[in-house]
């Protein structure tokens, strides 16, 4: 069944996984910036990183016959030193004229302190001037809630924000209504541990699937993750009845619906939407 | 928008019965191990009483969160533990 993983840190992954990618009907994968596992020391860093995201992993996705974009920022996690996070930043004017990046993401939260408050909010003010797509990471367990609502908050008291143009990540059950109901896209991440399992998944898109702003990702990177999580998670929609039309709409139409925002997503099926 | 074949029970009691007596070993572990005191054990308990709520899963989740308005002042080291930890 085809289906686009629109979150997946594919440099921590393994050729493999594109292959399996692949062969489980995947058409494109997405990959936000991120923390690497460890903080970089210099901007260069920052700069060989939106290379490997911009001309490599797409030249390696293509050998599966599979479209790689990617989302330029600094991570929340690397923006406690606001100098170093504003020198990284100055490089996201030039990464944004790549062909297959799509905006800027994933930009957030970590620990919902004031410094990374500062840098969202500056990496906000950059996506509004540049008018490109926003793609946000939410914290982690127990701070999530709260740097959900930050967001939410700064967010919507930006008027150059429009929130069909925005999608809010990792949503949990205590979450995704007040993202749902604000008017964002919402992301809903599969993983082991953290996070959502399939089963919770589907219980959010029994209750919220309607609106047709909501997607499942993977968000597979270098820690306990799973890159095959999406067709795990259709798996789970056919156990609880859902038919092949809803299931393309929730794993294909709707990442189509968001991305293609940008013109630069250029993944093209005739029945696409 | 869904036609379910099968209830949420035959679909999910084992599995759900499996990941109850896993909670109850890790009870018994915790208490063998001299850790109830440890603040997220403690958390873990006050989570159990989510269950009680009509919407469980948010419940729980509300109950490990920082409920806190305000940011924190600079970044806490390390990864977040899973249950919030009252400031001393």
């Amino acid at each position: 069944m085809r289906y686009i993983e629109p979150h997946a840190h594919m440099v921590t992954r393994t050729t493999n996984d594109y292959q399996s990618l692949a062969m489980a009907g995947c058409k494109a994968v997405c990959e936000p910036a991120f923390w690497a596992g460890f903080d970089r020391s210099s901007v260069g860093g920052f700069r060989d990183y939106f290379m490997q995201l911009t001309e490599y992993e797409p030249r390696r996705a293509e050998k599966f016959f599979m479209k790689h974009y990617s989302w330029i920022c600094i991570n929340a996690k690397e923006a406690e030193d606001v100098g170093f996070a504003r020198e990284v930043m100055a490089l996201i004017p030039e990464f944004l004229e790549k062909s297959n990046v799509l905006g800027v993401g994933e930009i957030g939260l970590n620990k919902n302190s004031v410094n990374e408050i500062k840098i969202f909010q500056e990496q906000v003010e950059i996506a509004v001037k540049y008018d490109q797509l926003i793609l946000v990471h939410t914290p982690h367990l127990e701070d999530k809630l709260k740097g959900t609502k930050l967001i939410l908050e700064m967010l919507q008291g930006h008027s150059g924000v429009r929130p069909e143009r925005v999608l809010i990540d990792h949503v949990e059950e205590h979450t995704v209504r007040m993202v749902l109901d604000a008017g964002f896209w919402a992301g809903i991440t599969l993983y082991p541990e953290s996070k959502c399992t399939p089963p919770r998944a589907v219980d959010m898109l029994e209750q919220y699937g309607s609106t047709d702003r909501i997607w499942m990702n993977s968000a597979c990177d270098w820690g306990v993750s799973d890159p095959m999580a999406l067709p795990k998670a259709i798996m789970e929609l056919r156990k609880r009845g859902f038919d092949d039309a809803a299931i393309d709409r929730f794993v294909y139409r709707n990442p189509v619906r968001f991305l293609r925002q940008c013109p630069k997503f250029d993944l093209i099926d005739s029945d696409a939407v | 928008m869904n036609t379910p074949q099968s209830s949420p029970v035959d679909l999910y009691f084992v599995d759900a019965r499996s990941k109850l007596i896993d909670i109850a070993a890790f009870m018994d572990r915790v208490q063998r191990g001299g850790e109830t005191d440890d603040y997220r054990y403690q958390m873990f308990l006050q989570a159990l009483q989510g269950l009680d709520s009509t919407h469980r899963a948010e419940a729980v989740l509300g109950i490990f969160s920082d409920m806190t308005p305000d940011p924190k002042q600079v970044a806490t080291p390390g990864p977040a533990s899973g249950a919030w930890e009252k400031e001393a």
